[in-house]
């Protein structure tokens, strides 16, 4: 299978008076169409903002962003992207936001309500469809947002730490539902954490970013799926020895 | 991620009992539990104002100058005399309407505007000196000139109100389209949302609490405008019938006058605030 996502040569900078702070510089990535891929960077490192231009929110300064091939010049509605800070509509209760993308494609009312329902059950929010975001916590907002994202159905999924906030019991709950959701599903997933752990129970290939996004380490994580035992992979020598590596990796990129 | 997604509803924590969730207890609260306060509140109110009243009428003629003050009872009797014969409700009613009419006008234009200019940044930044000024400039001040392109019937009353109403209106729209999340925005291009769908699923809503301060803070000046357009210059309404009591030294006409603008004063904001309750549910706790 082709690549889905291209990213060549790309730079960004940011004007903040008279200074231009680069965030990206000469990153390339291929991301395989149906592949799971987990980056790994120091805060700062411009995991965001490469994020940020691949959904087609932020314009590049230099290089390419191709989506199957075509230039990325805007949102398209193939790709969903969870962002770091949570974008409910605070006016909406969880059930309305969850609803909102199918609202936006048309989906009849009675249609919206049910695939809401089901994702809203599926993230573990059941009973709490008429609460704002004001009156869930940080990690269940979370969750609505995961809901959301999902109720389109998209092909590729962008997501930036999506479970940082929640509590270990349920990041660990979570992470098999996506496994579970994504296994065989012929997506393609783009995985932002700062958890290694959990970057590399996830992923098929995991890439290590260091300072401007230059590419630390880029490897792929042979570890047989499904993986729905993370207790026992852990113990995996193969997880050992690439646990290893990325960390040493990560170390690398704080010098 | 198949399509059978949506269907699945099995085995998963539900919210209302999921380990860690918080617990919701049925709150068995009696009538009195429930609404005592509110009547507690109600009754010192009342009894407040009847102390008030009784007081103001205590000191008339004995310690004040009733021509000064007037009494309660005057009071009550120029109002009742106004009732009788009409003048009350045929002013109130015209004072009624040059408020409404200038609030109408007013809110209406200040909204439109502070959204346009708000989405239409350039014309916005552009045009914000000359609205500061405009806004500055006090509304009263105008009066002469709406004098002379309207004439002193109720036109220029309700362009009074309007003016003023209009920049506050315009004032916190736009501060409340500029201060909505640009992450909300985002959030809706991702889903595929069009530019008119940013504006009415993201602007409209997320800039509502600054609409709705704008219209309240407003209400109030709109009455102002209209009362003091009939001080400066009329033969009708409220703000007239203030006046024309003043010039023949009737206290208690003046007072009377007075009250009923208190009261429709009161009744606007009753109005207003019904309005903010309604559409403050998800508004972050103040404080
Ligand atoms: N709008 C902006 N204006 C100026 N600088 C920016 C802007 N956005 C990001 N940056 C800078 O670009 C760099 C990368 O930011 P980015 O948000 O991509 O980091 P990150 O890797 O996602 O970090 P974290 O793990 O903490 O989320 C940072 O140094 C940041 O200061
Ligand atoms: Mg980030």
């Amino acid at each position: 299978m082709g690549a889905v996502l291209e990213v060549v040569d790309l730079e960004k900078s940011f004007l903040k008076d008279e200074k231009r702070i680069v965030a990206l510089r000469g990153f390339s990535l291929e991301v395989v169409e149906g592949s799971f891929v987990t980056i790994l960077g120091r805060s700062g490192c411009g995991k965001t903002t490469l994020l940020n231009i691949m959904a087609g929110l932020l314009a590049r300064s230099s290089g390419q962003v191709a989506y199957r091939g075509q230039p990325v010049t805007g949102p398209r509605t193939e790709i969903a992207y969870l962002t770091q800070h949570d974008t409910l509509m605070p006016w909406r209760d969880v059930q309305r936001n969850v609803e909102m993308p199918l609202e936006m494609r048309g989906v009849r009312r009675a249609e919206r309500r049910r695939i809401a329902r089901n994702l809203i059950e599926t993230v573990g929010l059941a009973g709490f469809e008429r609460h704002y975001p004001r009156e869930l916590s940080g990690g269940m907002r979370r969750r609505a947002g995961l809901a959301r994202m999902l109720s389109t159905e998209p092909e590729t999924f962008l997501l930036d730490e999506p479970f940082g906030a929640l509590d270990a019991q349920l990041r660990t709950e979570l992470q098999a539902e996506l496994l579970r959701l994504w296994h065989g599903s012929g997506k393609t997933v783009v995985f932002i954490t700062h958890d290694l752990e959990e970057a590399l129970l996830l992923g098929d290939r995991v890439v290590v970013l260091g300072p401007v996004g230059r590419i630390l380490l880029d490897e792929q994580i042979g570890l047989p799926r499904p993986r729905e035992d993370p207790e026992n992979i852990r113990l995996d020598s193969a997880f050992i020895a690439l646990y290893g590596r990325v960390s040493s990796a990560l170390k690398e990129g704080a010098r | 991620m198949t399509a059978d997604l949506h269907h699945q509803t099995d085995g998963h924590p539900s919210g209302a009992n999921q380990p860690g969730g918080p617990i919701e207890l049925p709150a068995n609260r009696s009538w009195l539990e429930r609404h005592g306060r509110t009547l507690f509140t109600v009754l010192v109110r009342l009894a407040l104002l009847a102390l008030f009243l009784l007081f103001w009428q205590m000191m008339s003629g004995r310690y004040v100058d009733p021509l000064f003050i007037s009494q309660p009872t005057d009071i009550w009797a120029n109002l009742y005399e106004w009732a009788r014969d009409g003048t009350l409700a045929r002013n109130t009613w015209l004072t009624v309407q040059e408020i409404v009419l200038g609030f109408l006008f007013g809110a209406s234009a200040g909204i439109v505007a502070g959204f346009a200019l708000s989405i239409i940044r350039l014309l916005g930044d552009i045009l914000d000196p000359y609205m500061i000024a405009l806004y500055s400039i006090p509304k009263v001040a105008l009066a002469p000139l709406f004098i002379i392109w309207f004439g002193i019937d109720v036109q220029m009353k309700v362009l009074l109100a309007a003016v003023t109403v209009f920049f506050l209106v315009y004032l916190n729209t736009s501060a409340g389209v500029r201060s909505v999340d640009r992450g909300l925005i985002d959030a809706v291009r991702l889903m595929g949302g069009s530019h008119r769908e940013v504006i009415t699923k993201v602007l409209l809503p997320g800039s509502m609490a600054g609409v709705i301060t704008g219209l309240r803070v407003a209400v109030p000046y709109a009455l102002i405008g209209a009362v003091v357009g009939e001080l400066v210059a009329s033969n009708r309404g409220l703000g007239y019938l203030m006046l024309d009591s003043a010039s023949q030294f009737n206290t208690a006409g003046v007072f009377a006058a007075l009250a009923v603008i208190t009261i429709i004063a009161s009744v606007l904001n009753l109005g207003v605030s019904a309005l903010d309750r309604r559409s403050s549910r998800w508004k972050p706790v103040e404080g």
